[in-house]
């Protein structure tokens, strides 16, 4: 018997997930969440989950786990004091930034300017310069750097980063300056910006290296705890983080980039989604997670999510590869309103988040939200979350009544149709970001809805794209911990390569991939995973020269055996350049960047089997309830999930419960009961 | 007069259209706007469209009249001037200001208008214009800071059928194209705004098919009253009936030896009706700065100024266009009889924003910001390489710098960024990597942002090393009037350039200059302006006074137009601050002005010489009224 446990940390619960390979059977556990260190609230988890089963905690072979850790060091302001080192001249890289000020015309009158990651008080800059084809136009000048260092050895800082201007191009003076620190400062970690993003444009490379060190301390400490509480419990397995491109990585690989873990929480939630939908058949997804406050979103084809290079964290931007997840401010706490001026129904971006809540949790929330809306049109049963929370709603019916008011309408049930209709429009373009504004038809995916209150909208959402079948996965709230255990290992190596395609040759192009992808498969190897179980994957990107964005283009690692990759190359960008904008241009190509990625296999999990039913689901029919839907009153049918069989057929209007989520289908629609667990939601014909 | 050809016949009834899906259409137009942004900002190869996002996109209702758009292009002008037919799959493109009412406001702009038909009949237009890095003419990049007409400023395209009925007309493209330098900027950047309003017009064919097609037109129009009545309430509640609000700011020369020019802009309410009036102003330049404005351009700027605060979320529209009234004078600056040259505009557009900030700011002092890095200043640099393995080869490099935002009523003003949106600065690893020159330098000057309780951000010296020999231009402003400060703040300091040459010498430049000489070791300082400060600068805390100190964002000697005193190593001291500040309020005014524009105009014209380098202009005088 062996057994994998995934572990995901949200902000209230940690749910984690155990699974035993062979069967595929799955335990679960929910506890609440422990900020001050997380690690107590895992270990509880662990230990009630394997009690639950029956095995003790040696048993359990691999801890899969997704955190928020880093995340939540930079929301809440409360990472390391980071000293940074910058070429001469270039100290306020920083508080220049792009010089970008977001919104509209008159954006600037209300745009407040985050602090830079590294205070200027914390920067110094050191003589040195090299140019951008590597050539040292200026020797570094090791005294000064000394005594740069010096300074800033008095000033406390807890982690060192350096990031020198085209430093890309060669990291000489960088890596000597790591020497240099280790005398000045030593036992401060110390993050290159060649190390931690060896590419052209200094103010990003600069950021992401900062961002680096600014959560390495915090990481480090977390995941030192943990592996050790999991020793000390008796977890022989080794404990694996999830990447923000939804890969596992070994505890010392993260701790040693935890830049590229940003992202760990939404990526379980992408790769449980692959597993879930793989399940159930269907290869290509756009997955739609609701929480609260804010909706993620991510494409994915042919199981593979749609990788993004860039990392978004509150108003961080850093350059690390992460699932292209999309945030919409729209969620289950958003709240509407009506400005005066102009009497139009707006929802979000404010929300009433967890505390006070909608006004239908009880806990002195006024303000009408999302949630309010459901519950007086009668979608939300009066218990969630297993009854820790019981609603009131005539709270509900209270708060969305001022918008009726407001806008003049004879009804709270208009007002909180039409805040649920805005709420999916506004879900709707975030839908619309990863598929149709990158070239793709939403009717070619399915839509899987997880998050407390994505199945709830999913529905509606999956009429709005057309993408059918919504899959709504069994027990929603813990996906994450199921993409957790379910996804692989992962790494990968990258560089700036900027040169066109005339001054390039198949046999370079060949040679600077197979070393990027040898670094990466030394790292996984390093990690204890055998070379001849990794898969290379090779990622370029490229322009046509001149223009200032790339289009990421996979390279088939045969067209590198032919002699003929460049063609091939082009061949594919040009593809893709029609694909997205319906033009060519007759200009050179132009590569900048180059990816190596290596994988491991999928862990071999076998999927859970449903009870086969008869396709009636009456048994598990609970009651029924008053719903409105298009403007009229119809009685729905409310079902257990649990009691629900393989092959059974909800017609809707029915609502579907189970312990942390509510399924609408709405009339017209039926959910099917997939053997593996999920609902299948399509039109009836 | 554009002649629309329809196959479909009848008219489209209005139907009423319940609010939540007007918004669902606010919210659907707003997507396919800024969906046009991405198309052109991801395929685009000038700089002027790539990296510094010069563009802009509009959807029009049948009439042409703007539903959704950041900044007011006028279609109804375009087709007014437009002597042909308009029929499905056509295209029309100007770069013309004067055959357009001033669409577009020089010839650097490429427009494009978009009829978008739904079953045979016109249910919107998309449109679209970008910033062409270069058109041709005599300079590299199109801008001659001498030139007196349009016709020395490169190829100006009349309005006609880029695309007719869906082909391309090869010929007039391939004619266009060989009077530029960088032809495949131009193709690529017009292709790609092409795909962008060819997006825009797909989206609302979809929402046609989703909603309806007269649900949809009526929502429009729907939206268009909501701006309408939002806009009327805004006007009665801010602006007292017949009390007119006055404010004037300069552009400080034009180029060739004239300025500073006034620009003066009035307002009255008369019932619900708002008069913007620009009578007053300079008349129109010798030198290429006119800023030939477009009225409903006018009132889109008002109007962004007047909602922004009201509902943010609010799609802009011109809907409530018939509440303002603009006059604008025949023979100004901002309405130059034809043929005079366009091409230095941008610090026109730009010192709109201080000119609406201070005089809409008069109602409130409270909300009143002080003046900013309101213009675009551009830097151009081109030859050919020397030697190596590009020897021969044409470098063109065009870039724009970025200054002070001023002190806000919200904070501090941010430190070399942008006024306009979206804009971003070129990476010196970039510009490094694709130009034969090196950045020494890149930072905010200390003390160049005006002192004030919140801080106006600070200029920035970019230093560029050059490594081949060529040619550079620049264009900017604000080198003799100050970026005023506010209820009590000071004025930023002024931009200054100069070429620190490798054999020694220095040579300070004009804000406005082109085809000057540089050569491999010689250094340009790039050095923009800060903006005014906001507040009392007395009351700053005089903690953060000294942080900025340490962080090199203020001077120990510029602490002390806070009245602060910061030691040696960087700590206020109390009791010398108190004495100081003391002193300070004793030596003032008790009342502080709410604009401080620095020393009066003879007086910076008297010291122009002394404390620029540069000689003073001639003040411009209306030669007939």
């Amino acid at each position: 018997m062996s057994y994998r446990l995934g572990v995901d940390v949200g902000g209230t619960f940690t749910d984690v997930l155990l699974v035993d390979e062979d069967s595929g059977a799955t335990w679960r556990a929910k506890t609440a969440s422990t900020p001050a260190d997380q690690a107590v609230g895992v270990l509880r988890g662990i230990e009630e989950v394997c009690a639950d089963a029956g095995i003790a905690m040696a048993e359990v072979a691999q801890v899969l786990h997704g955190t928020t850790v880093a995340t939540n060091a930079i929301l809440e302001g409360k990472g390391a004091r980071v000293g940074l080192v910058t070429t001469r001249g270039f100290r306020q890289v920083l508080q220049i930034a792009r010089s970008f000020v977001p919104g509209g015309l008159a954006g600037w009158i209300i745009w407040p300017k985050p602090e830079p990651l590294a205070d200027l008080e914390d920067t110094v800059e050191v003589e040195g310069r090299v140019a951008s084809d590597g050539s040292v136009v200026r020797p570094l000048d090791e005294d000064d750097v000394r005594a740069q260092l010096g300074r800033l050895a008095g000033r406390g800082v807890q982690a060192l980063a350096v990031s020198l201007v085209n430093s890309f191009a060669d990291a000489g003076h960088e890596r000597r300056i790591r020497e240099l620190a280790a005398e000045v400062l030593p036992g401060v970690p110390v993050s290159l910006s060649s190390d931690v993003l060896p590419e052209l444009r200094e103010y990003e490379r600069t950021l992401t290296t900062v961002a680096n060190g600014y959560v390495q301390p915090q990481v480090e400490k977390y995941v030192r705890h943990l592996s050790a509480g999991l020793r000390e419990g008796g977890v022989a397995g080794e404990l694996s983080i999830l990447r923000s491109d939804g890969g596992l990585q070994s505890a010392d690989a993260a701790v040693a980039a935890p830049v590229t873990m940003l992202l760990s929480g939404p990526a379980g939630g992408v790769t449980g989604a692959v597993w879930v939908a793989e399940q159930c058949g269907h290869r290509d997804l756009i997955t739609f997670d609701m929480g609260g406050t804010s909706t993620d979103v991510a494409l994915v084809r042919d199981l593979s999510p749609r990788i993004g290079r860039e990392t978004k964290v509150g108003d961080l931007t850093v350059r690390a590869s992460s699932v292209d997840v999309r945030t919409v401010g729209a969620g289950g706490g958003s709240i509407a309103h009506v400005p005066e001026l102009t009497r139009a129904l707006r929802v979000g971006p404010q929300s009433a988040g967890a505390d006070p809540g909608p006004a239908a949790y009880g806990k002195g929330g006024v303000e009408p939200t999302v949630t309010d809306a459901n519950v007086v049109l009668g979608y939300l049963p009066s218990a969630l979350a297993g009854g820790e929370i019981t609603l009131d709603a005539e709270a509900a019916r209270a708060s969305v009544s001022k918008v009726a008011e407001a806008m003049g309408l004879d009804s709270p049930e208009a007002a909180a149709a039409g805040i649920v209709d805005i709420v999916n429009e506004n879900m709707l373009g975030g839908l619309r970001l990863v598929s149709v504004q990158q070239g793709f038809d939403p009717r070619d995916f399915a839509l899987v809805a997880f998050g407390g209150a994505g199945p709830l909208h999913a529905n509606a959402l999956g009429k709005l794209t057309g993408a059918w079948p919504v899959i709504v996965p069994p027990s929603p709230g813990v996906l994450c911990a199921l993409g957790d255990a379910t996804t692989s290992r992962r790494d990968e190596s990258a560089r700036t390569v900027l040169r066109r395609f005339g001054q390039l040759t198949d046999g370079e192009l060949g040679q600077i991939l197979r070393e990027l992808a040898d670094e990466a498969a030394a790292r996984l190897a390093a990690q204890g995973l055998a070379r001849e179980d990794q898969t290379v994957g090779f990622q370029v990107d490229v322009r046509y020269h001149g223009q200032g964005f790339e289009i990421p283009v996979e390279v088939d690692p045969a067209w590198l055996d032919g002699g003929d990759s460049l063609a091939e190359l082009g061949r594919a960008f040009d593809a893709e350049h029609d694909r997205l904008f319906s033009f060519l241009l007759d200009v050179d190509h132009e590569l900048v960047n180059a990816r190596a990625t290596v994988t491991g296999p999928r862990p071999d999990v076998a999927p859970v089997r449903l009870e086969e039913g008869d396709g009636d689901p009456a048994g598990a029919l609970v009651t029924e309830a008053l719903v409105h839907v298009g403007g009229e009153q119809v009685t729905a049918s409310v079902y257990d999930r649990a009691r629900l069989r393989a092959g059974d057929v909800v017609r809707g209007p029915a609502i579907v419960t189970e312990m942390d989520s509510t399924t609408l289908v709405l009339p017209g629609h039926a959910a099917t009961v997939h053997a593996s667990g999920s609902l299948l939601i399509t039109p009836e014909a | 007069m554009a002649r629309i050809v329809e196959t479909a016949t009848g008219t489209v009834e209005r139907v009423d259209v319940d609010p939540v899906t007007l918004d669902l259409i606010e919210n659907g137009l707003r997507n396919a706007r800024y969906e046009m942004d991405e198309v052109l900002f991801r395929t685009a190869l000038s700089p002027g469209i790539r990296e510094q996002h010069d563009e802009f996109p509009l959807i029009g209702d049948p009439s042409g009249k703007m539903v959704v758009g950041q900044f007011g292009l006028s279609i109804p002008d375009f087709l007014d001037g437009f002597d042909d037919t308009v029929e499905e799959g056509d295209v029309l493109l100007t770069s013309d200001p004067y055959a357009c009412g001033a669409a577009i406001s020089h010839a650097n702009d490429w427009l494009l208008v978009m009829p978008v038909f739904h079953e045979g009949r016109v249910v919107g237009w998309a449109s679209m214009f970008g910033h062409m890095s270069d058109v041709g003419g005599k300079t590299p990049s199109s801008m001659p800071t001498d030139a007196r007409t349009i016709y020395e400023e490169g190829v100006v395209i009349p309005p006609f059928k880029l695309y007719r009925k869906g082909v391309l007309n090869d010929d007039a493209l391939r004619i266009i194209l060989n009077q530029v330098r960088m032809p495949d900027w131009n193709r690529a950047d017009l292709n790609g705004l092409v795909a962008a309003c060819r997006t825009a017009s797909r989206r609302v064919v979809e929402m046609c098919q989703r909603f309806g097609t007269a649900t949809y037109l009526s929502a429009l129009d729907a939206l268009l009253q909501r701006n309408h009545d939002a806009m009327k309430v805004l006007l009665q509640a801010v602006f007292e009936e017949g009390r007119t609000l006055s404010f004037t700011d300069y552009i400080c020369d034009d180029g060739v030896g004239n300025g500073p020019y006034e620009l003066k802009l009035s307002l009255t309410r008369t019932g619900e009706k708002v008069h913007l009036d620009f009578t007053g102003s300079s008349p129109q330049a010798a030198g290429p700065i006119n800023y030939y404005i477009n009225e409903n351009l006018t009132r889109m700027f008002f109007g962004i100024y007047m909602i922004t605060v009201a509902d943010p979320q609010i799609l802009w529209n011109d809907g409530f266009y018939p509440l303002v009234d603009v006059t604008i004078p025949d023979g100004s600056y901002w309405k130059p009889a034809h043929p005079a040259a366009l091409n230095g505009r941008n610090h026109g557009i730009g010192r709109v924003f201080d000119l609406f900030g201070g005089l809409l700011g008069q109602t409130n002092p409270a909300l009143l910001n002080a003046a900013g890095f309101s213009s675009s200043p551009h830097f151009m640099y081109s030859g050919h390489y020397s030697s190596g393995e590009r020897k021969g080869e044409w470098f063109q490099l065009y870039s724009i710098g970025f200054g002070g935002i001023p002190g806000r009523p919200l904070g501090d003003g941010p430190d070399g960024h942008s006024l306009w949106p979206s804009f971003v600065n070129i990476p010196c690893e970039y510009l490094e990597s694709y130009y034969p020159l090196r950045i020494e330098t890149w930072e905010t000057v200390p003390d160049t942002g005006g002192a004030g309780l919140h801080r106006g951000g600070n200029g920035v010296d970019v230093a560029y090393v050059f490594e081949e020999p060529g040619e550079i231009a620049i264009h900017d402003d604000r080198w003799l009037t100050y970026p005023w400060g506010v209820n009590g703040g000071e004025p930023g300091a002024r931009g200054r350039k100069w070429i620190d040459r490798a054999d020694g010498t220095r040579e300070v430049l004009p804000s406005k200059c082109h085809g000057v000489p540089v050569h491999p070791g010689d250094v340009l300082h790039f050095v923009t302006w800060g903006g005014g400060g906001w507040g009392d600068p007395l009351q700053r805390d005089p903690e953060l006074v000294a942080r900025e100190v340490r962080r090199g964002l203020v001077t120990h000697r510029g602490a002390e137009r806070y009245g602060v005193c910061v030691t040696e190593d960087g700590e206020v001291d109390v009791e010398a601050t108190e004495t100081m500040r003391d002193q300070l309020r004793a030596d003032r005014p008790a009342e502080l002005p709410v604009f401080d524009m620095g020393p009066p105009v003879e007086e910076l014209l008297a010291r122009c010489e002394e404390e620029t380098g540069l000689p003073a202009p001639r003040r411009p005088v209306w030669t007939s009224a």
